[in-house]
C-alpha cells in the first residue's frame, strides 16, 4: 500500500478554491532512520502558505518526528538518518549549503512543554533578534512590543516585562515562547502539541491565538486533541507508523475521509 | 512478642534511628572538635592571674623556700610511683596520685628555664601580688616581675608606685617611635630599596642588550644618586629614632630576687594581670585577640600576630580560584558539550577523576619539577635575564603555588561543571537552537548562565580543598617568614613571584619547628581556629553567590 501516492500536491487549492495559497513547504520521497528503526517512510506532502496545517495520528506514528524535520531539530539526535527532500520556497533544507541556524530563524518552533528562559520576559522576546544583532534599545523595545502583542500577550505582562518569565502561568508562558518564536518574523511556525500542557482556558486563547497568526504565518501543528485540529487547522494530515495515510482539507478528513484508517482513527476505533 | 520485634524491623524505626544517631555523632565530633580548637587556642589570649608560690622542695627539707612566679598553666594528676621510678627523692608518706602544676615562670634570659612543674605537696602557700608586673618582650618570651624603677639614659627617674605610671607613658611613646620605625624601614626605606634594585636590573639589562650608551646610563646613574641621596637622609631620621627610641629602661626585680634591667624598646607591652579587673581584662582580651590577627610574627613566629599567613592564604586562594574556575570550565564544556561520547571520553573522565585522588605532595612535587624550574626557569631565561644568577620566577613563589593547587583541584571544578551542564533541561537548548542560535551562542547565552550555580559548586569544593592543603605549597612557594606580602605599594603592586605565609603550614611550624614548643602550643590551636574560620568565610562568600545566582536562573523543574 502505497498511500503517498495518493496525496495530491494541489489539493489544498481545490479544497479552498483559492488560488493565493501556494506551496510553502514540499516534501518529497522523505525517510527518516533513529539508527536502523524507521521512523518515516516515504513522506509526500505539500503545505500551503499561511494556512494552518494539523498532523494528527496516534501516539509514535512520526508526526513530531516530521515536524522536526523542518527546522532540522531531528539534526540533534546523533543516530539520525535522513533521505528524500524538503523544500522551503522551492530550497531544498538539507542541502549542503544551508545554515542550519540561518533556517531555524526563517522555520520558528514552539514545544510542547513552555520553555522559557530563566530570563526576564523582555529578554525572551528580545533572545532571537539579540542573536541576530539587534542592539538598540529602540528597536528591541519596539519589536518585542509588537511580537508580545501578536501574542496577545502585552496587556497582561506590559507592566513586568522585566520580571522573570519563570514566575508566569503555564498559558502565559506557552504564549511567551509563541511571542519569543514571531519575534524573529520567521515565515513558517511549528506548534508541537502546543496546548497538550495547558489547562482549557489557555488552550482556547491558544487556538484564538493560532487563528489569528495564519494571516502572517504558515502554521504547522501537531496535536493529539482531535477537535483542535478541527478547530483551529485549515488542512489535516493523518498519519500511522511513520506514513502519510491521507492528507486533505479539514473539513473533508471529519466529514468524508477517503481511507478507512483515517476514519477508524477518527472515530477513534484505535489510536 | 516476636512478631513485635519483626514488626518493629519492620517498620524501618531501627534504620532512622541509625541514620540519626551517625548524624548526630558527626555534629558532635564536628562541634566538639572546634569547641577543643577555641577553648584550647583562645584561652591563650586571657591575661592569667601570677601566683607568687612559696615551694618547699620535697627532696631536702633543709632546702630555703622558693619563691616562683609566674601563671599556672597546667594541672594533672601523677603517681606517686610512676615519680619514684623517674628517680624523685622525698615523696615519703605519699601514697598513689598526686597533682602537679605546669607554672609558666618566663625569663628565659635569666634562668634559662620557662617551664616548670610543682608537685601540690611541696606548694606551701601562693599569693597574687597586685603589683606583679607581666612584660612582653621582643625577644626572650615573657618576663615577671617588680618595677623597681625606670631609668633615663641610665638615670633614674621614678621608683615605686610612681614608676608604673611612669613606665607607662614611657611605654606609649615607645609604641609611637616603634610605628615610626616600621614605616620608615618597611615603607619608605623599602621602597627605595626596591627601586634602587630595579635600577640595577635595568642597567644590567641596557648591559645584555648592548644598549648600555654613556647617556642611558648616565641617566641611570643620576636617578641612583637622587635615591641613595634620599637613602642617605631617612637612614639619619631612622638612627635619631633609634636613639631616641633606646633611650629608657626600667629595672625589674624578678623572682630569687635578681634585678634585671630591660630596655623599653624590648617591651611590646606590659601590664598587672593581678589587678585588673573584670572590664579590663575583656579589653585586655580583644586588644591581644586584634593584635594576633592583625600584627606581624616574632619571636620565630611564636609571638605576635599571624597577620602575613592570613593574608598570604586568603591571596592564594582567590588567585587559585581565578585560574582554575576558567580551566576547569572550558574543559567541562568541552568534554559535555563538544566532544565525541564515547571510550575515549570516558577514559579521559577516569583519568580526571583519578587525578582528584592522587597525594597532594605529588602535586607539590610536581609544581617543583615543571613550574617552578622548567616554566619559571624558562620565563627567567626569556624576560628577566638580568637578574640571572638569581631567580624571578624560577623560584617557589605564590603564582607557583596557586597555579599547582589550581592543577590540584581542577577535577572538581571539571566533574560539578559537568554534572551542571548535564542538568540544563534539553528543552531550554531546543528553545535556543529553535530561534536560530548556533550552538556556541545557545551555550554561552542561556547554557552557561543555568549552569552557573554547578560551577559555584565547584568552586566552592576546590576553596575547601586548597585552603587547607599544606604539603604541596612546601615545595612550591610557602615559607615560614616572609619578609613583604605580596601586594605592596611598589609597581606591578601584585608581586606573583614572591614567597608567602599560609596558616596551614604555619600551623606546622609553630607546633613543631618552633624554639619554644610548649609556650606557642595554644598559638597552633587558635591559628587552627582561624584557619577554619578563613575556609568558612571564603565558603560563605563563594556560597552567597551561588545562590544568588541558584534564585536568578531558577530552572525549570517545577
Amino acid at each position: 500500500m502505497n498511500t503517498a501516492q495518493k496525496i495530491n500536491p494541489d489539493i489544498f487549492k481545490q479544497a479552498t478554491g483559492n488560488d493565493d495559497a501556494d506551496t510553502c513547504l514540499e516534501v518529497l520521497d522523505l525517510n527518516l532512520y533513529y539508527g536502523k528503526a524507521q521512523a518515516l517512510d516515504g513522506i509526500r506532502l505539500s503545505i500551503p502558505r499561511k494556512r494552518v496545517t494539523a498532523f494528527i495520528g496516534p501516539s509514535g506514528c512520526g508526526k513530531s518526528t516530521l515536524l522536526r524535520c523542518f527546522n532540522r531539530m531531528n539534526d540533534l539526535v546523533d543516530s539520525v538518518r535522513i533521505t528524500g527532500t524538503i523544500e522551503l520556497d522551492k530550497q531544498d533544507i538539507y542541502a549542503p549549503s544551508v545554515q542550519v541556524a540561518q533556517l531555524r530563524q526563517r522555520v520558528g518552533m514552539v514545544f510542547q512543554k513552555p520553555n522559557p528562559f530563566p530570563k526576564s520576559i523582555y529578554e525572551n522576546v528580545a533572545y532571537g533578534l539579540r542573536l541576530q544583532g539587534v542592539k538598540s534599545r529602540r528597536n528591541l523595545d519596539e519589536i518585542v512590543e509588537k511580537a508580545l502583542r501578536g501574542a496577545a500577550l502585552w496587556d497582561e505582562v506590559k507592566d513586568r516585562l522585566h520580571e522573570n518569565a519563570l514566575g508566569m502561568s503555564g498559558g502565559q508562558q506557552q504564549r511567551l515562547v509563541i511571542a519569543r518564536a514571531i519575534a524573529v518574523e520567521p515565515e513558517v511556525l511549528l506548534l508541537d502539541e502546543p496546548a497538550s500542557a495547558l489547562d482549557p482556558i489557555s488552550t482556547l486563547k491558544i487556538e484564538e491565538l493560532i487563528d489569528e497568526l495564519k494571516e502572517k504565518y504558515t502554521i504547522v501543528i501537531v496535536t493529539h486533541n482531535m477537535q483542535q485540529a478541527a478547530r483551529v487547522s485549515d488542512f489535516t494530515a493523518f498519519m500511522y507508523m511513520g506514513k502519510m495515510i491521507e492528507h486533505d482539507a479539514t473539513n473533508k478528513i471529519f466529514t468524508n475521509p477517503s481511507e478507512k484508517m483515517t476514519e477508524d482513527y477518527i472515530t477513534g476505533r484505535y489510536g | 512478642m516476636a512478631t513485635g520485634i519483626k514488626n518493629w524491623l519492620d517498620s524501618g524505626t531501627p534504620w532512622i534511628w541509625l541514620n540519626a544517631a551517625a548524624v548526630s555523632s558527626s555534629l558532635v565530633m564536628v562541634l566538639g572538635l572546634l569547641l577543643l580548637i577555641a577553648v584550647k587556642g583562645m584561652g591563650h589570649f586571657w591575661p592569667a592571674t601570677i601566683w607568687d608560690m612559696q615551694v618547699q622542695p620535697l627532696s631536702d627539707a633543709a632546702e630555703p623556700v622558693q619563691h616562683l612566679i609566674g601563671e599556672i598553666q597546667d594541672t594533672e594528676s601523677v603517681s606517686v610511683a610512676s615519680l619514684r621510678d623517674a628517680g624523685a627523692t622525698g615523696l615519703d608518706g605519699l601514697e598513689g596520685q598526686v597533682e602537679r602544676y605546669l607554672v609558666k615562670t618566663g625569663n628565659r634570659d635569666v634562668s634559662g628555664l620557662d617551664f616548670r612543674w610543682v608537685l601540690a605537696p611541696a606548694l606551701q602557700a601562693r599569693t597574687r601580688p597586685e603589683a606583679v608586673v607581666v612584660f612582653e618582650r621582643m625577644e626572650w618570651g615573657n618576663l615577671y616581675g617588680f618595677v623597681e624603677q625606670i631609668l633615663n639614659d641610665g638615670q633614674p627617674v621614678a621608683e615605686g608606685d610612681a614608676a608604673w605610671l611612669e613606665l607607662q607613658a614611657r611605654l606609649e611613646r615607645v609604641e609611637r617611635l616603634r610605628s615610626e620605625i616600621r614605616h620608615l624601614e618597611k615603607t619608605e626605606i623599602g621602597s627605595i630599596n626596591y627601586r634602587i634594585e630595579r635600577l640595577r636590573l635595568d642597567r644590567r639589562r641596557l648591559e645584555l642588550d648592548g644598549e648600555d650608551t654613556p647617556q642611558a646610563l648616565a641617566a641611570i646613574e643620576q636617578e641612583r644618586s637622587e635615591l641613595q641621596d634620599r637613602f642617605a637622609g631617612l637612614r639619619q631620621t631612622l638612627d635619631a629614632r633609634y636613639r631616641e627610641i633606646g633611650r629608657d629602661s626600667v629595672q625589674v626585680a624578678v623572682m630569687g630576687g635578681t634585678q634585671v634591667s630591660v630596655p623599653l624598646q624590648n617591651v611590646v607591652r606590659a601590664y598587672r594581670p593581678n589587678a585588673m579587673s573584670l572590664l579590663d581584662r575583656v579589653g585586655f582580651y580583644f586588644s591581644k585577640l586584634w593584635e594576633f590577627v592583625s600584627a606581624e610574627p616574632r619571636e620565630a613566629n611564636t609571638e605576635g600576630g599571624i597577620f602575613p599567613a592570613i593574608f598570604g592564604t586568603v591571596m592564594m586562594v582567590i588567585l587559585m580560584s581565578v585560574l582554575v574556575t576558567p580551566f576547569g570550565v572550558v574543559a567541562a564544556i568541552y568534554l559535555r558539550e563538544y566532544a565525541r561520547q564515547g571510550p575515549m571520553t570516558r577514559l579521559i573522565r577516569i583519568a580526571v577523576n583519578n587525578l582528584a585522588g592522587v597525594p597532594s605532595i605529588v602535586y607539590g612535587v610536581f609544581g617543583l619539577g615543571f613550574f617552578v624550574y622548567f616554566l619559571g626557569g624558562n620565563i627567567d631565561q626569556l624576560f628577566f635575564p638580568e637578574a640571572l644568577p638569581a631567580p624571578t620566577f624560577g623560584t617557589p613563589g605564590l603564582m607557583w603555588a596557586s597555579l599547582t593547587l589550581a592543577l590540584l583541584t581542577v577535577p572538581v571544578v571539571i566533574v560539578a561543571t559537568e554534572e551542571g551542564l548535564a542538568r540544563v533541561p534539553s528543552a531550554i537548548r531546543e528553545g535556543s537552537l529553535a530561534l536560530g542560535a548556533t550552538k556556541a551562542e545557545t551555550l554561552w547565552r542561556t547554557v552557561l548562565p543555568m549552569a552557573s550555580p554547578a560551577m559555584m559548586t565547584g568552586l566552592i569544593l576546590a576553596i575547601a580543598r586548597a585552603a587547607g592543603e599544606v604539603a604541596p605549597l612546601m615545595l612550591v612557594g610557602v615559607v615560614k617568614l616572609a619578609p613583604a606580602l605580596p601586594l605592596d605599594g611598589n609597581p606591578p603592586f601584585i608581586h606573583l613571584d614572591r614567597k608567602f605565609m599560609h596558616l596551614g603550614f604555619h600551623i606546622y611550624d609553630v607546633g613543631f619547628q618552633s624554639p619554644n614548643v610548649e609556650a606557642s602550643r595554644p598559638l597552633v590551636f587558635a591559628t587552627a581556629l582561624l584557619l577554619v574560620a578563613v575556609i568558612v568565610a571564603l565558603n560563605l562568600a563563594a556560597i552567597s553567590i551561588r545562590n544568588r545566582l541558584r534564585e536568578r536562573y531558577r530552572s525549570l523543574e517545577q
